[in-house]
């Protein structure tokens, strides 16, 4: 009986709990092994997730949870009524649509001019440079930033002054903080983006783009016709995980470009729950704001995931 | 292949200068902060150092160099990098090879616990009280342990280990080994392509560490580099010790190179190890890709 279940382990499965656990005990080592990720999913990952509930309380950190009073829905009735609230999801709305917008485009437009460039020395050298950006933090990219976008220092204004412009001091007005988030966001990350595409480019089938140049169709037609079509399942899925993420465009990214100049358009939900809630401890209010977030974010996902099915036939999970 | 046309001769053309303009500009800001980590105060304040440096002086990298924070900063950095990275690695290997077991039965449980986490995350509070309460607060493990396995790095792996041939782990029981010695000898050294770039990419976001470093840690010594540099940059005067003499011309002057020096410090390791991760990177993402 040992002997048969060592050597086809898959087919030994038996009913009853007393089986699992001798199951378990022949192969304690490995469940051993797994033991201490386990836990740490459930200390780390599940312990917060229930630790939300504080959201329906007027939480006291020295009474804890089973201390503090149970207040409903107060918190998300305060939140929807506030001035604040609104108008920082709504900050976090626009940024997330500027995002999907601008920034999600971006890496598949750069993955086909890339894909035109013959000269493969070349076209290594253009990679290694526009992959870079992506490792640097964004305490560094913010720096650099501020650094060449400063009004009188910066490399910017000193181009702007050539033609005649004033120097304009792009972090200081809220007018520019979106578009410096954007831009910033498509800056570091829209070259280490086209990894993925350029992997589905080079997976096409060569015998296809023959074809159609025995068809006399030019490179253009060919993109139209078989690179894009090529691509799309690769550009559907990252769409919906980028959907299923909308209100998390990022909190670093975010905070290291405000000031109180600029923070009235530039402030997200993040920000917000980390200024009023870990600096003004105000903890019910923020984790109401948070679990209205992650809440959101799930409903995106399932949409996405819904929509992957209909779509591409497989789901994202 | 032959290429088609003068229109696409002209699209060639084009392309490649829009390429190398946007090479250029992922490129020139890091050009232009080396200049003005170079370059003379006066010099910067006046707005003169574009891409060359002015007034040429090391004097903003000897301050950061004099400066003992910096280093403390660094030496953590340093350190949570390398202990973490290795916590990581082993914490995510641990969990994901015997999970990618036939042998280990219960692993769709795991592998729900794992992809619930990924969907549906706590809000800031829950895991700010469970590291207060942890007795986490300002010390270095609040920086290590919460991301000791990433979930996106856990499928990476698991979907490694699936692929791995089940010959060898019955190869090695066949020889009389225990499950250990099998992990250990057989299949951690088939792991070490994946080790290598999942490494990477923990190390880099240790290096990078910010955000928790920010939420965890309030003892300015205990501070990584980022949150260090960070304070620098935001900050209008870096109070220059008066009794330092050989920093004299820095003082009530704008710090504006010191800034950038620091940048430079903190990018250099980056840059450094950069061959080595694009080596790794491309690879990263393709067994990532498959997973997905």
């Amino acid at each position: 009986m040992a002997v048969k279940a060592e050597a086809a382990p898959v087919r030994a499965r038996r009913s009853g709990s007393a089986g699992i656990g001798r199951w378990i005990w022949k192969y304690r080592a490995l469940y051993l092994m797994s033991l201490p990720g386990i836990v740490f999913f459930l200390v780390f990952k599940y312990i917060p997730l229930a630790g939300s509930v504080i959201a329906f309380q007027n939480y006291n950190i020295f009474s804890g949870i089973a201390g503090s009073e149970w207040v409903g829905l107060e918190h998300f009735r305060t939140m929807f009524a506030h001035y604040d609230f609104l108008r920082i999801l709504n900050n976090t709305l626009l940024i997330g649509l500027y995002d999907v917008v601008f920034a999600f485009p971006a890496p598949i437009v750069l993955a086909l001019l890339l894909n035109e460039v013959r000269k493969v020395v070349y076209k290594r050298l253009l990679q290694t440079v526009v992959y870079m950006p992506h490792f640097l933090s964004w305490v560094i990219v913010s720096g650099i930033a501020i650094g060449i976008f400063s009004p009188s220092t910066g490399a910017v204004n000193h181009l702007l002054g050539w033609f005649g412009i004033e120097p304009i001091y792009f972090l200081g007005e809220e007018s520019y903080i979106r578009s410096i988030l954007i831009g910033s966001g498509i800056w570091r990350d829209s070259g280490y983006g086209t990894i993925i595409y350029l992997a589905a480019i080079a997976g096409i089938n060569p015998e296809l783009y023959e074809a159609a140049e025995v068809d006399g169709a030019n490179r253009w037609r060919q993109t139209l016709a078989i690179t894009l079509p090529a691509l799309l399942p690769t550009i559907t899925i990252l769409f919906l995980l980028h959907i299923g993420r909308f209100l998390d465009f990022g909190f670093e990214r975010v905070l290291v470009f405000l000031n109180p100049l600029n923070v009235a358009k530039g402030e997200i939900l993040d920000t917000y729950i980390y200024q009023q809630g870990l600096l003004q401890q105000q903890y019910s209010y923020t984790t109401a704001m948070g679990l209205f977030k992650s809440v959101i974010g799930l409903v995106l996902v399932l949409i996405g995931n819904f929509l992957s099915k209909k779509t591409t036939g497989s789901g994202l999970y | 292949m032959r290429n088609s046309g003068w229109g696409y001769s002209l699209f060639t053309v084009v392309n490649l200068i829009f390429l190398t303009a946007l090479a250029l500009i992922m490129f020139l800001p890091f050009v232009n902060v080396i200049a003005q980590s170079f370059s003379s105060t006066n010099a910067i304040t006046t707005g003169r150092v574009v891409f060359w440096p002015v007034e040429a002086t090391t004097i903003h990298y000897r301050y950061v160099f004099s400066d003992a924070s910096i280093w403390r900063s660094f030496g953590i950095t340093v350190y949570i990098t390398l202990l973490g990275t290795l916590l990581n690695l082993a914490a995510t290997a641990m969990l994901a090879y015997p999970v990618s077991r036939q042998e280990y039965k219960g692993r769709n449980l795991v592998v729900l616990l794992v992809l619930v986490t990924m969907i549906f995350s706590a809000p800031l509070i829950p895991n700010f009280i469970l590291i207060k309460s942890l007795g986490l607060m300002n010390s270095l493990w609040a920086l290590m342990l919460p991301g000791a396995i990433s979930a996106f790095n856990f499928f990476v792996m698991l979907s490694f280990f699936r692929e791995l041939p089940a010959e060898l782990i019955d190869a090695g029981r066949i020889d009389g080994c225990g499950e250990w010695r099998i992990a250990a000898s057989i299949v951690l050294p088939l792991s070490k392509p994946v080790m290598a770039s999942l490494g990477i990419f923990y190390a880099v976001s240790h290096w990078n560490t910010f955000m928790s470093a920010l939420y965890y840690i309030n003892k300015p010594n205990l501070y990584p580099l980022q949150v260090k540099l960070r304070q620098m940059i935001v900050s209008d005067d870096i109070a220059v010790d008066p009794s330092a003499t050989q920093f004299s011309e820095l003082a009530h002057s704008s710090p504006e190179g010191i800034k950038m020096a620091v940048i430079m410090v903190a990018t250099l390791p980056i840059i450094l190890v950069y061959p080595l991760l694009q080596r790794h990177f491309v690879k990263g993402m393709m067994i990532g890709s498959i997973k997905s």
